[in-house]
Parts: C-alpha cells; structure tokens; sequence
C-alpha cells in the first residue's frame, strides 16, 4: 500500500519521502515495551486490589466483582483525563494505558471535553463515541457472529 | 460450571500471588499492543479494534475464561476482556433462546463499562474544561 502512495506523488515528493523516512527518529521499541509492561501492569494491579476490596467489604463474589472494579478504573479514568493528568502518562506508557480499559474510557472523555464547547447535546453527547465507538463495533460485531457459531453448534449438536 | 468453581479463590487462595499475576499477565497483555502499534505501525485505534476481536475469539473457544481464573484483574481490566464478555453475554442468551438471544445477550455482561463510562465522561465534560 505504501508503495501505490508512492507512485501517486511527483519525484521531488519521493524524494522528500525517502529523505524524510531515513531521518525519522527510530522508536525506541525495547523502552516503549518495557513502560507498556511496568503501566499497564501496574493498572491490572490496582484494578486487582479493587477486586478484592470488594469481594471481602461488599460481599462481592470473584464472578462479579469484575465489573464494579472496571467502573472505579473508569471513574479514576475520567477524573484523571479532566485534570490532564492522565495525558501525560498516556504520553510516556503508550500501549500501557491504551489497551486497559482506562484507555476506552480515556478516549470517551477527552472526545467529550473536545466538544463541549459545541453544547451537550449536539456536542457532548453525539462526539462522545466518536474514537470509543470503533472498538464498541468492531467488538459486537466479531460476538455477534461468534455468539450465532456457537449457538448454532450447540442446535446442531 | 463456572459459578460453582468461581466461589473457591482462585490460585489456591493466595493473594498475593493472583495479584503477581495479574501484574505480569495485565502488562504483557499491554506489551502485545505495544508491539502492535510499533512494530506493524497500527495506529492505536486499529490495535485496541484488534485486541477486542482477539478477546472475542478467545472467548469463542472457551480460552479467555480459564485466563480470568488464572490472573484475575490482569484479564479483566485489558480490553480483551470487553471482547470476551460481549461474546459470553451472546452465547449465554443464545442458549436459552436461541438466535434471537444471541442479538439481545450481547451487552449482557458490559453494561457496568459501557454506562460507567457514559456516565462518567458526560460528567467529566460538565465538570471539566479542556486542557491544552
């Protein structure tokens, strides 16, 4: 595909490409692997400790303590993203922040935040989904037509 | 079959090891998305889509529930597992009613992320102003 943009561009563009792809800084990948690993673990961690918090003092069982501890973890999220905190360690963690569900709910309130300015409805509530909602269809869609195999399986079998 | 087991602490009730695990399955679960995004350059919303598809497959083939009673939060907090409780709430309802429920059970069991953060990030936009 890079290589259809390529021919698209004149040679003076090509050349510029080529100039400026060999001066691109190298990402530091063992670095940003290693922050990715230290954040996000770090972020299951706490999300376990919630766990268990609620399992010993609100009579929470292991089956269903996930969910109540994934709307602290987006709680703490939102409040974070609005003081801009969270940014800046979204900044140095990457993927650390990112693939938790801390980075859903990051992407929900920084859309919101952005278009405030634009009013609550038209603007809050119709951005909100605007970089969450990708992964809300990519994942119903993949469960719906895993969820109609196995159902059908099971019919069948 | 998963409730009863669910009751009985997992790893053998020890604590402080759930919590090592969930530490070190949460952070590679990370460190995939990571290589993701910088070595094949996907961008980050193309690797979180990728993830949640991963965890759905997963938990098509009764893989993902078996990580939750190994690490705990270290498989419920990455977005893999939004992946995985979407396909568990649509294969649950399709059991009891068939291919209807497969429609109707998939937001089952995501309810609490979805409105938390629904609820959270109107607040959020009430409360805060942008920065930056």
């Amino acid at each position: 595909m890079a290589n259809q943009k390529l021919k698209k561009l004149t040679p003076v563009q090509q050349q510029y490409q080529k100039f400026a792809q060999a001066h691109e800084p190298a990402r530091p990948l063992l670095r940003n692997l290693t922050m990715a690993f230290l954040v996000g673990g770090t972020i299951c961690f706490i999300g376990q400790l919630i766990q268990m918090a609620f399992i010993r003092y609100f009579g929470f069982n292991e089956r269903t303590a996930g969910n109540p501890t994934v709307a602290i973890l987006i709680c703490i999220t939102a409040i974070l993203t609005g003081l801009g905190v969270f940014d800046k360690i979204a900044r140095i963690a990457g993927a650390g922040t990112a693939i938790p569900v801390t980075g859903f709910a990051n992407s929900m309130v920084s859309a919101a935040l952005d278009a405030r300015s634009e009013g609550l409805v038209l603007g809050v509530a119709s951005s909100m989904f605007k970089l969450a909602g990708s992964v809300v269809v990519s994942g119903v869609v993949a469960a719906f037509f895993i969820g109609l195999i196995r159902t059908l399986v099971a019919m069948g079998g | 079959m998963y409730r009863a087991r669910g009751l009985h602490r997992t790893n053998g009730g020890n604590e402080a090891l759930i919590l090592l695990w969930a530490f070190v399955v949460g952070g590679l679960i990370c460190v995939i998305g990571q290589f993701l995004m910088d070595v094949f350059k996907m961008t980050p919303a193309n690797t979180v889509s990728l993830m949640v598809i991963a965890g759905a497959v997963l938990g098509g083939l009764n893989l993902y529930q078996p990580l939750v009673r190994f690490a705990g939060a270290g498989a419920t907090v990455p977005i893999t597992s939004f992946g995985n409780a979407l396909v568990q709430g649509a294969i649950a309802e399709g059991q009891t009613h068939g291919l209807v429920g497969v429609i109707t059970g998939i937001f089952e069991l995501t309810s609490a992320g979805i409105s938390a953060a629904i609820v959270f990030a109107f607040l959020a936009a009430v409360f805060f102003r942008p920065k930056g």
